[in-house]
């Protein structure tokens, strides 16, 4: 079983100076969700190796990190100090980004016997038929785009909610899908980044 | 002098084979007519049907792909050099085949292609080939250990010591957002050592630094041997793989360029 690490800090408020009456806010942490099945149920596409250290590894230091910098955040706003405040923004983008995709991630996968590399039915099928042909299409144009990608990053099958189209985005390194259009909803997430499938390279000859 | 110029003042420009012999007259592969310039229509009728083109080669490592084991593995090697830094060498000549960019050196090719900040499809192919190509010089087996005369005179004077440097070194790796590379380099207009992080396939070579040593912070570069222990990676790399004979040749070459000053020697 996935084993679930919760991180929660203790959210008591540190005693203020006397006399002082700035309040002081308190913010809700952010915790590694659970995974929805075992690490090696998704072999042999994804092995339990990848998914155990993707999850409790690599999602976990995004979360930690997340936390770490909304608390330094918080610390800079209660102070006013401008210049933390924006130069933090990178960390945040990229932990909170992080949390965000690999959330998304997960629900993403599933084994196959729950359903796991069927073909999409209903309108979910309807609007990839319409919009790139067939579900070959779409996942030829996923695979290209993936491997175009220069660095790390994420490839998203997009819903675009003002215009309700579909579409194929990249995004670099932990950057959400928000930050490619406003109005930009994932549907799915694939995450190119190596440390998402190194283990499983395929030998060199 | 002549051992630096050996080693790093030969342009990486070589013809598309791994013969040691004259280059050979390779026919075109596109066998159909192409759209060529006048220089190239001029060129072309001299000889017939086959056209002479310089591509890029890859360096093998100087030493044996198990030669730095344990600390980085023959696996890590084989498929880093043998894939990674070869699927760079194809991509590159395949974008070359029809591309006006042509007789280059590949530091040149690097910076032109960097276009100021507006990278062209090649740079990236290009950047990494070179950065590859310095980061195997970069290492040795049984490296690590601690620099020593010139080189430590020089640490010493622009970190402070040689423990601030590594301290420097490692932060600036492990505060690396998504892939990239970390260099220690000599900054040619403040003439002094600076450590350097770069994204992706960025190298010093397009802001006018002169790189002294290279560490590949790409996730394939590690993973295989450390999974996501960044920080480990770095200590070993610190500790026993990086050549400070390596370092030590790239400074005297990069005096050349940028005046350091008189050595302080000391007197008896």
């Amino acid at each position: 079983m996935a084993l679930r690490i919760l991180f929660k800090k203790p959210c008591f408020p540190i005693p203020s100076h006397y006399g002082s009456t700035v309040p002081l806010r308190q913010f809700k942490t952010f915790s590694l969700p659970e995974l929805p099945y075992d690490y090696g149920a998704l072999e042999p596409a994804i092995n339990g190796e990848i998914m155990q250290l993707h999850h409790q590894k690599h999602h976990q230091a995004y979360v930690t990190n997340f936390n770490n910098a909304l608390e330094l955040l918080d610390q800079a706003l209660a102070k006013g100090d401008a210049s933390s405040t924006v130069q933090l923004q990178s960390a945040i983008k990229f932990n909170g980004g992080g949390h965000i995709n690999h959330s998304i991630f997960w629900k993403n996968l599933a084994p196959v016997n729950e359903g796991g590399g069927e073909p999409p039915k209903g309108p979910l099928g309807l609007a990839v038929e319409e919009h790139f042909g067939s579900l070959e299409e779409l996942i030829k144009k996923m695979n290209v785009q993936g491997a175009a990608l220069q660095g790390s990053g994420w490839v998203w099958l997009a819903l675009d909610k003002e215009t309700k189209t579909l579409s194929v985005e990249t995004t670099a390194n932990q950057d959400p899908l928000v930050t490619k259009g406003a109005s930009l909803v994932p549907l799915l997430g694939i995450d190119v980044w190596e440390h998402a499938y190194y283990l499983q390279i395929l030998p060199v000859d | 002098m002549a051992m630096a110029s050996q080693l790093l003042l030969l342009p990486n420009l070589r013809f598309h084979s791994n013969s040691q012999s004259a280059p050979r007259v390779i026919s075109n592969p596109i066998c159909r007519p192409l759209k060529l310039s006048k220089f190239q229509k001029r060129y072309k009728q001299s000889l017939r049907d086959s056209r002479v083109l310089a591509f890029y080669g890859r360096k093998t490592p100087p030493y044996k792909l198990d030669a730095l084991e344990p600390y980085m593995s023959q696996r890590t090697l084989e498929v880093h050099w043998g894939k990674h830094h070869q699927e760079y060498v194809d991509g590159l000549n395949k974008q070359l085949e029809n591309s006006p960019l042509y007789g280059h050196t590949l530091e040149e090719l690097v910076k032109v292609t960097y276009n100021n900040g507006n990278p062209m499809p090649e740079f990236n192919n290009a950047a990494q080939l070179w950065n590859h190509d310095f980061f195997w010089e970069s290492m040795q087996p049984d490296g690590g250990k601690s620099p020593w005369g010139g080189v430590l005179q020089q640490i010493e004077k622009d970190f402070g010591s040689l423990e601030k440097f590594r301290d420097e070194f490692v932060e600036a790796a492990l505060s690396l957002f998504g892939s990239g590379w970390v260099w220690l380099v000599l900054k040619t207009k403040e003439k002094k050592f600076a450590v350097m992080k770069t994204s992706n396939a960025v190298n010093p070579l397009v802001g006018g630094e002169i790189p002294i040593i290279g560490l590949d912070m790409w996730e394939h570069a590690y993973y295989l041997d450390y999974k996501d222990d960044r920080e480990k990676y770095v200590m070993t790399f610190l500790n026993h793989l990086v050549s400070w004979h390596t370092v030590a040749l790239r400074m005297i070459r990069a005096e050349a360029f940028v005046n350091l000053g008189e050595p302080k020697i000391p007197v008896a």
